[in-house]
């Protein structure tokens, strides 16, 4: 996750001809890093295949941001892990009861049980989706 | 005061990160080219698996038992440690990264009665960042902390030995030879002079172990008492021997193989050479046979190519090392291993002047490099390399269990079905 940084180059020389009347605004060029990974230690990336999340925007092939240092709170989309497989669902609370949800028509909640195997892995923060 | 924050299990631990099927049950990680066992699960230690065991003949043992095999993925491990690395940068502006799954920490800026509570937010948060369990021992001096950390398991996590009175609690029934920095000739020594404890150390006479056990020794001893004689060292020491040696699974007999084998391994340690800024006055190259196969007629042999000027060129050390091949390569003999061993580091800053008839690395060569290390680095090892290396590559390593490496590579992040 290291990121090269770009600095632009002073353009203008000091004696000859006239001076960019940029240089006083000189900035760092953007980087995309930084918009989009707050905690690079406890970043990673997800590679989403399946369709049950379409409704969120998450479509096959998509690439997750996922950072693992947020708490994960109600409406959340998480990555987590029931009874040993990874998922993608989106943490909600229905009559009092914790359930993860797929954003799809065709897939059922699953709820979250305070005994069942289900754990927090990570909450996802962005989705890469190739336009 | 200082901790000493150490992963559990670190190799089997990566490896749950992105397999959380593998919790809870028994994993073995095995040596580059699968050849033994080198880090163990606790449920893989309960098994009584020793590290070490040879694969072949523990096979059938682990298919017994459901014994997850995995062959090493450094690419992974790397990554992972220098994740828990940066969480810990936050709970202390001194680390010490001593090994792949251990760093010192000072924590003078803590109050002492804080220190258990600091601990546990420790452990807590690269758990929670990284995904990593990891255990710490916190004490006045490093040689204490590590005797802490090594009870951290008994104490949820956190150790703190503090007081002194309270580490000598600990010090009466702690082995000497567990020790750090005493090591087993030194435990024997002193168990025959009535010294088996930590805490025995600690009771003996300054002068009798400076003349036994030198200045370091009592280094040691003065660390067990309380008083801090070791610094963190923040920056890692310059190697002094720059290694890459590989067992082949299958022996190789053809001198093209031993050559392309020789060429890689150098074109890896030159690339660590680079990157510690470093030039190399002295290479050895190393191959030999199975000595632990019987009826197998036996040779090895070593041979040293100096350089007038260090270098650190790729293409001039593949030379000098295929040249070292060709003085000791024997045919009809089936070779097991081979390595280059780079020696006489000098700094970069330091070896520049050394020969007015010699000329350093010419700057498109230095150029060429540069070029070469960074492709290789963002695209893979092996990506760009020289001809000498061969193509198939038919002698390299086998890594039959090899997971993917999650972090350093985009084809082979973590997927996830939804």
């Amino acid at each position: 996750m290291k990121s090269p940084l770009f600095i632009p180059l002073l353009q203008s020389r000091i004696a000859a001809g006239f001076p960019s009347p940029a240089d006083d605004y000189l900035d760092v060029a953007l980087d995309l890093n930084e918009h989009l990974i707050a905690h690079p230690a406890a970043t990673f990336y997800v590679r989403v295949a399946g369709s049950s999340m379409e409704g969120a925007g998450i479509f096959d092939d998509d690439l997750l941001i996922v950072d693992r240092s947020l708490e994960a709170t109600l409406g959340n989309i998480v990555v987590a892990v029931i009874d040993g497989d990874f998922t993608v669902k989106r943490l909600v609370k229905r009559r009092n009861k914790v359930l993860l949800v797929s954003e799809h028509p065709d897939y059922p909640p699953i709820q979250v049980h305070e005994e069942s195997e289900a754990t927090i892995w990570g909450v996802v923060t962005y989705c890469l989706h190739r336009c | 005061m200082y901790a000493l924050v150490d992963c559990n299990n670190f190799y089997a631990s990566c490896e749950r990160v992105f397999q959380p099927r593998l919790m809870g049950r028994p994993v073995v990680v095995l040596s580059n080219n699968d050849g033994c066992v080198i880090a163990r699960s606790q449920e893989a230690k309960d098994l009584d698996i020793p590290m070490g065991a040879h694969y072949h003949t523990w096979e059938a043992a682990f298919r017994r038992n459901n014994v997850i095999v995995c062959s090493s993925n450094y690419p992974l491990y790397g990554d992972m440690s220098a994740r828990v690395m940066t969480v810990l940068k936050e709970f202390s502006p001194h680390v010490e990264v001593y090994s792949i799954d251990e760093s010192f920490l000072s924590l003078h800026h803590v109050p002492v009665a804080d220190l258990l509570r600091y601990g546990q937010r420790m452990r807590q948060t690269v758990a929670k960042h990284v995904g990593m369990p990891v255990g710490a021992g916190i004490a006045a001096t490093k040689t204490l902390a590590k005797v802490a950390s090594k009870l951290s398991k008994q104490h949820n996590g956190v150790c703190v030995l503090h007081p002194q009175a309270k580490a000598e609690e600990v010090l009466a029934t702690f082995p000497v030879s567990k020790v750090w920095g005493i090591g087993g000739r030194y435990a024997r020594f002193l168990q025959g002079h009535e010294i088996s404890t930590a805490l025995d150390l600690c009771h003996a006479k300054d002068s009798w172990i400076q003349q036994h056990l030198s200045i370091v020794g009592l280094r040691t001893v003065m660390e067990l008492r309380g008083t801090p004689c070791l610094s963190l060292e923040e920056v890692a020491p310059r190697k002094q021997v720059i290694a890459v040696s590989r067992t082949f699974r299958n022996a190789v007999k053809d001198y093209t193989a031993l050559s392309e084998a020789l060429a890689t391994y150098t074109a890896r340690a030159a690339e660590k050479l680079r990157a510690q800024q470093c030039g190399c006055t002295i290479i050895k190259v190393h191959v030999a046979t199975n000595i632990y196969q019987d009826g197998l007629s036996q040779y090895g042999n070593s041979a040293t190519v100096s350089f007038a000027l260090p270098t650190d060129y790729t293409p001039r050390l593949v030379k000098a090392a295929v040249q070292g091949l060709k003085t000791i390569y024997r045919p009809g003999y089936a070779y097991k291993i081979a390595g280059v061993y780079f020696m006489g580091l000098v700094a970069e800053e330091e070896g520049s002047q050394l020969d007015l008839f010699n000329t350093p690395t010419p700057a498109p060569s230095r150029a060429l490099m540069k070029c070469m290390d960074r492709i290789n680095g963002e695209h893979g090892r092996g990506t760009l390399k020289l001809a000498a290396e061969g193509g198939t590559q038919p002698w390299r390593m086998r890594q039959k269990h090899l997971s993917q490496r999650y972090t350093t590579r985009w084809n082979e992040v973590l997927k996830v079905g939804v």
